[in-house]
């Protein structure tokens, strides 16, 4: 039996059964609405009080209300602050006083000081995405990462011997080795989201999840997130924000789509997201044939990895 | 136990045998992955409570292990706020089991460069002492029409908007039986 | 709100959700404004001024709802025909310039007599102030009240109104805040047509907005409007404080404050309060309405439960054992006394003056004058530590060598650590569960003034003197838990109050209707009482809210008797039925003849809507059925406060204390009764008109963020909060920073009068420049949580050191929302050279102890 006929690197839909679980139950994920996100952060520390993730540096960074920087062995979730001159977003009015959307802020005619720039801040709320077709696993050599029957991607601390290789295979630059001495809990080892593993799988929410006072990160069966997002895109167009899209939906895009992804309200880019991600494994199942196992360290080596490493 | 609930063996025996052929998955589950249990269900109890920070009032379940607290979260019962907390809730596990937390009682002489360490019964002690002594030599009986006065101005209080109503109570209740009037907390400030 | 409270915001995102729109005003622009459908930043300190035109707005347009107005407000009343508004000065009818006072006899009600002690001030005390009035409003003989329903009456409080609001127009607005004209009729548009029958509005405010020298009248300022457009009472409407503590409500209704007893009684007062039946006198009017008129019931059950079978009608039930005030006792005339050295011993419980009060200088200069100093706190707060590590030391005003305070660190208990009720912003009493014990030497408040008063009482046993009285007499007697600590029920319970005899002896009260005069009944709070009703503890409920109706009564409890919300009458017509559909809440239910619905009614619940009572009637007997303001002596909603406030009856601009703007309303440029402390510890920037204010020509405010808390005590210490914001930064605008050469990610100092912090530099587009009467205003952000200190995760300078000390007349609060700066690029001196550069600008800018501190504006020319 080929590679690919059993699924291979490109597996199905639900990768869990790619992974050799039987009849695994539904797969779960994040949807991150951030037209709801008021940036709050208790994200980021949820995750780190229910993970045990240690403090990441006391530097202020200068880019707006953002000190964290971006995601990394010690930051399983990360707030980005924008701030654009851009019309502020006007969110949907449902049954409300018959306004149009256009009725809302506009600074330029709230503050004649300023002249004729609108202006909003955009919050959103970044996590692993935990890809369809995770390169991070595809290329780890000691069953380290691992894919759950919940079709989530987690690190297995236990297993993890610190070689690296997942960490520039990640398009999104996501997964880290946590650096530090003997002090340090999981020093050396790869880290990042494990939608809590240990929470999901006794029927709790992940703790960003729980925590979020907006429903900004909302969790559930991946397949009823995607219809609850697109029907809230929709909502978002016909009030006017045009500029409302999904990210990492798609189950065709380079990473057979996120199991968690997101609302945005501005191109990826703005966000720091990539554009269009691809798997750094994607040319991998043709070369398997040819190649020794033994090459993946080279190619992991080579892969691409999405900028912007944390300080 | 939930969907996790099931053991596998790892490592590459799986991988040969089962459907998991590139070993990234059921092959590979470690023992330590497969008996994961959230710290909150392994808890010998559960106390419900409410955040210390601001005034909305949120709910907290706070879990508790080994009579130390081990996980503080949203009380997703509370109709004030429906198990969601922000940063500063989430973070009350640490504001408890912070390692910076001074735990025993600091004393510094007048004068001193230093802290010193002192007894807690012998601090109660001496604070007494100093609050008589004080009260004794500021007492105003009367104003200089007669009017009656009752108090020390030498005592003052600042404090008490994250403490609970029983122990305001206690506070102006004793303050105020002792003649010291300048008691005062955050709602003022 | 999003900023400050995340979790109650989830609310509004609901509400938004569900097609309700959202402004916010905020000179800066927040977490609240990313998601609101319209920010209007604003200038601070100018908010009356877009109230008043709001108000005149509303009247003009003859938006109001007339029949709320009419039936529930005080709007037909007429008023003294010698009330008069303010003049051209900017002062309303019984001014005193001399002492900065109002007799406020003209401010009356027609008909009703000046009563002898509201509009006095006392005048023995260091830190004279006005009556001092808590929460329990004003007196007032109710019987001669006079009214023209048609409000066409000339003196009438409505027509009152509309002249005095007539002056605030758009143009001003434009003028004076900074909101261009389309903003104003933005936010005209949307008040007025969401308030009505069928909807209402909700205002909600953070207690900034108390933090200026008229605080008080920018809460009154939303009052007027809420009651013009029918919006107290009814669901959706109101008024909401979102206050920063989790129970600062609490400490507010059983009060660590000078000027008030439990239940917002006020404390005695030196001269005036002789014995009880003075105090009682000076509190109510038998012929008032309403249920102050009980007062007496409440006091005696409040001595009852602090000195037990000591307290008996002989005695006045122990009344003498309390101390009087005679003036202002508040935390900062408190510290000019340290300044002064006449404070000798001081106790921080859980609060941070060094960081979080205004002007830090003064304060830790104050506490290096004490002789003894008590810090209960969770970590090693800069307060703790001024003596060491503050900034005086590192500029040699303070040498530790030198200081003669005597510090004690105790170690306090956490939330989870001791078992209580915390108040929430909604009055909502909510139980918490003791889950582990304190560390170490930690304790609980509880168990640390507990132990106390067993040590002063045992030093003081065999005293004679009648002053230990009071100590010795006091009920202390609690059950303790096997660690020593006292059963926080069994104070809950003395909270609740008892029936001391008869055949319910021993047993709780349910509520605060059954307490009596007569001693046989104690409570320690009676707008608490309830909370143990039927001897169950109500605040520790839990049922789910998914179980319960949108209101949750049954999820802890609220004062008064569980009513989720205040006035709640008024959500019915004058005849007791719901406004509309949509908005019911609490109705006259003909069959049963009784008010019912989603609360508990805030009404006498057998009251019919058609009830009058006959002409003199006091008390709640006195209220009629359409009078659902019960604890108003007229039970009326005040658009015009006849008494009960030390600074007008209607709200007036005035610039705060220090602004870069002259006031172009009034000859007065600011509030005429603030209180101010002229001395060098408290220098003031100039304002217009004094020469000098150019040298501080920006506007500067202070918040909070997200991921901290106030000064920092409890979230500076946490690595998971404190690098969520690391540094003390200013925020401001890129016109500002490319005016004063700043870089975003650099360093600038902020200067003012007191002295100079530095800060890092956030250049953002959130921060707007404002066009003030023709000229261009910036505005610099400042968030407080740092301070300096060796102990603390992340520490910095503290934006209240910049601050100096004015206050609000009524309640002393300090202006710490709007005040002048300089701010230049690079970080400030160190050492000595940081004192020689504040003193620098104070020189170019002249100022001496009285500047900024000339209570009357003199008229143009002659300074």
């Amino acid at each position: 039996m080929s590679v690919r006929a059993s699924g291979g690197l490109l597996g199905p839909l639900n990768p869990a059964r790619g992974a050799g679980w039987q009849d695994p139950p539904p797969r779960k994920g994040f949807f991150t609405d951030t037209s709801l996100c008021i940036g709050c952060k208790a994200c980021e520390v949820a995750c780190k009080e229910w993970n045990r993730i240690p403090e990441d540096g006391l530097a202020m960074l200068g880019t707006s209300y953002d000190n964290t920087g971006g995601l990394g062995a010690s930051t399983w979730r990360h707030v980005a602050f924008i701030e654009q001159r851009k019309p502020m977003r006007m969110l949907p009015v449902a049954n409300g006083m018959g306004d149009s959307p256009a009725s809302g802020a506009a600074s330029d005619v709230i503050n004649p000081a300023r002249g004729a720039a609108d202006f909003r801040w955009l919050m959103s709320s970044d996590v692993c995405k935990h890809c369809t077709h995770a390169a991070c696993l595809d290329v780890c050599p000691t069953g380290a990462l691992m894919r759950t029957e919940l079709g989530t991607v987690v690190v297995q601390e236990d297993i993890c011997n610190g070689c690296g290789y997942c960490v520039p295979a990640c398009p999104f630059g996501v997964i880290e080795r946590r650096e530090g001495d003997r002090t340090v809990h999981n020093a050396g080892v790869a880290q990042k989201c494990t939608l809590c593993y240990d929470r999901i799988g006794e029927g709790m929410t992940p703790a960003c999840a729980q925590a979020c006072p907006t429903e900004s990160i909302q969790f559930g069966d991946l397949e009823e997130l995607r219809e609850r997002a697109r029907e809230r895109v929709g909502t978002l167009r016909a009030a006017g924000v045009s500029d409302a899209r999904l990210y990492l939906d798609d189950q065709k895009d380079g990473i057979g789509g996120g199991g968690a992804f997101f609302l945005l309200l501005d191109e990826p880019e703005v966000y720091g997201l990539p554009p269009d991600p691809v798997v750094s494994t994607r040319e991998l199942p043709a070369m398997w044939r040819t190649a020794a196992v033994a090459g993946l360290g080279l190619l992991a080596g080579a892969a691409a990895a999405f900028a912007g490493r944390r300080r | 136990m939930g969907a996790r609930n099931r053991r596998r063996s790892w490592p590459v025996l799986g991988q040969l045998t089962g459907a998991d052929r590139l070993g990234r998955g059921a092959a590979v589950e470690s023992a330590r992955t497969a008996s994961l249990s959230p710290r909150t269900a392994t808890a010998d109890r559960v106390v419900q409570s409410v955040c210390p920070y601001c005034a909305v009032g949120c709910g907290q379940r706070v879990y508790v292990k080994n009579e130390k607290v081990v996980q503080i979260e949203g009380d997703p019962d509370s109709p004030i706020s429906r198990g969601r907390l922000c940063p500063k809730g989430s973070a009350s596990e640490q504001l408890v089991n912070n390692p910076n937390r001074v735990t025993s009682v600091r004393y510094r002489r007048p004068y001193a460069t230093d802290w010193e360490d002192l007894p807690l019964d012998r601090a109660v002690d001496m604070i007494s002492d100093r609050l008589l002594d004080t009260r004794a030599r500021t007492w105003q009986e009367a104003d200089k029409d007669g009017n009656k006065l009752r108090r020390t101005m030498g005592i003052a209080s600042l404090g008490g908007a994250t403490l609970d109503n029983e122990e305001n109570y206690l506070i102006k209740k004793l303050f105020t039986a002792a003649g010291v009037v300048q008691v005062e907390n955050q709602a003022r400030i | 709100m999003a900023e400050c409270h995340p979790v109650g915001f989830q609310w509004v995102m609901e509400a938004k959700a569900r097609g309700a729109r959202v402004i916010h005003i905020d000179p800066r622009f927040t977490r609240t404004s990313a998601v609101a459908d319209m920010h209007v930043p604003l200038r601070a300190g100018s908010d009356i001024v877009l109230l008043g035109a709001l108000i005149n707005h509303i009247i003009s347009t003859q938006k109001y709802f007339r029949e709320y107005v009419v039936s529930y407000t005080n709007a037909a009343t007429l008023v003294n025909e010698d009330f008069k508004d303010v003049d051209d000065v900017g002062v309303f009818s019984g001014f005193d310039a001399q002492s900065g006072t109002y007799d406020t006899s003209t401010w009356q009600y027609l008909g009703v007599e000046e009563t002898a002690a509201a509009g006095n001030r006392s005048a023995a005390g260091k830190h004279p102030t006005g009556q001092e009035l808590g929460g329990r409003g004003s007196k007032l003989e109710h019987g001669r009240v006079q009214r023209d329903e048609t409000l066409q009456d000339p003196r009438c409080v409505f027509q009152i109104l509309r002249r005095h609001y007539a002056r605030y127009t758009a143009e001003l607005v434009e003028q004076v805040c900074g909101v261009g004209p389309e903003g104003f009729a933005k936010i005209c548009d949307a008040i007025t047509a969401n308030s009505g029958r069928e909807r209402t509005t909700a205002w909600v405010y953070s207690v900034g907005w108390t933090q200026h020298s008229v605080g008080v009248q920018y809460i009154r300022g939303a009052c007027i409007i809420q009651l013009l457009l029918g919006n107290i009472g009814r669901p959706g409407g109101g008024i909401m404080a979102l206050r920063g503590h989790a129970s600062i409500q609490g400490s507010t209704d059983i009060p660590t404050l000078f000027n008030l007893l439990p239940g917002y009684l006020p404390m005695p007062k030196a001269g005036e309060h002789e014995d009880l039946s003075s105090y009682f006198e000076s509190i109510y009017s038998p012929d008032q309405k309403g249920f102050w008129t009980s007062a007496e019931a409440y006091t005696v059950s409040l001595l009852k439960a602090w000195f037990g079978d000591m307290a008996t009608a002989h005695n006045d039930y122990g009344f003498h054992w309390l101390p009087r005030v005679n003036g202002d006792h508040s935390t900062y005339s408190t510290l000019m006394d340290m300044l002064d050295g006449t404070v000798e011993g001081y106790f921080l419980l859980g609060q941070n003056p060094a960081v979080g009060s205004s002007n830090g200088k003064a304060q830790r200069l104050g506490m290096a004058q004490l002789k003894w100093l008590v810090v209960r706190d969770l970590n090693m707060i800069e307060s703790a530590t001024f003596w060491k590590d503050g900034p005086e030391i590192a500029t040699g005003e303070l040498r530790t060598e030198d200081i003669g305070t005597e510090v004690f660190f105790l170690p306090a208990a956490a939330h989870t650590e001791k078992k209580g009720t915390f108040t929430n912003t909604q009055r909502m009493l909510q139980w918490r569960h003791k889950a582990v014990d304190p560390p170490g030497d930690a304790r609980s408040e509880l168990h640390f003034f507990h132990q106390l008063g067993v040590e002063l009482r045992r030093k003081l046993a065999g005293s004679p003197l009648e002053r230990d009285a009071g100590l010795r007499n006091l009920t202390w007697d609690y059950p303790l838990e096997t660690d020593g600590e006292p059963d926080g029920e069994a104070v809950l319970q003395e909270i609740n109050g008892r029936h001391r005899s008869g055949a319910k002896a021993g047993q709780m009260l349910s509520s605060f209707v059954d307490m009596k005069a007569d001693g046989s009944t104690d409570g320690g709070c009676w707008i608490y009482t309830g909370v143990y009703a039927d001897g169950v503890n109500q605040a520790a409920r839990r049922r789910p809210g998914q179980e319960q109706s949108w209101v949750a009564p049954e999820w802890g409890w609220a004062w008064p008797l569980n009513r989720r919300m205040l006035y709640n009458r008024a959500s019915a017509d004058p005849d007791g039925k719901p406004w509309s559909e949509r908005k019911r809440y609490v109705w006259w239910d003909e069959a049963q003849q009784r008010w019912t619905g989603e609360d508990v009614p805030d009404f006498p619940v057998d009251k019919p809507p058609s009830f009058r009572p006959a002409p003199g009637t006091g008390g709640p007997g006195g209220l009629a059925g359409d009078d659902p303001f019960i604890m108003q002596a007229d039970g009326k909603g005040w658009l015009y406060a006849p008494s009960g406030l030390l600074d007008g009856p209607l709200p007036t601009h005035y610039e705060p204390a220090e602004s870069p703007v002259r006031n172009p309303l009034y000859r007065q440029q600011s509030n005429p009764t603030r209180e101010s402390f002229p001395r060098q510890e408290n220098l003031t920037n100039p304002s217009p008109p004094e020469p000098g204010s150019e040298v501080f020509p920006f506007v500067v405010t202070t918040y909070r963020l997200t991921e901290h808390h106030t000064a920092g005590g409890m979230s500076r210490f946490l690595p998971y909060l404190s690098e969520l914001q690391p540094e003390f930064f200013c925020e401001v605008s890129p016109e500002l920073a490319r005016e004063r050469n700043l870089v975003n990610g650099g360093w600038a100092t902020i200067v003012s009068a007191r002295t100079a912090v530095e800060a890092r530099v956030l250049v953002t587009e959130r921060l707007a420049p404002l066009r003030i009467d023709g000229r261009v205003i910036h505005q610099v952000g400042l968030p407080y949580h740092w301070g300096v200190g060796g102990s603390a995760v992340v520490s910095g300078d503290s934006a209240n050191d910049l601050l100096g000390i004015a206050l609000d007349p009524n309640v002393h609060i300090q202006e710490s929302k709007a005040a002048t700066c300089d701010i230049r690029p690079g970080r400030r001196p160190t050492g000595p050279a940081l004192l020689r550069f504040v003193e620098e600008h104070r020189r170019r800018a002249g100022i001496t102890v009285t500047t900024g501190n000339i209570r009357m504006t003199p008229p143009e020319g002659s300074l």
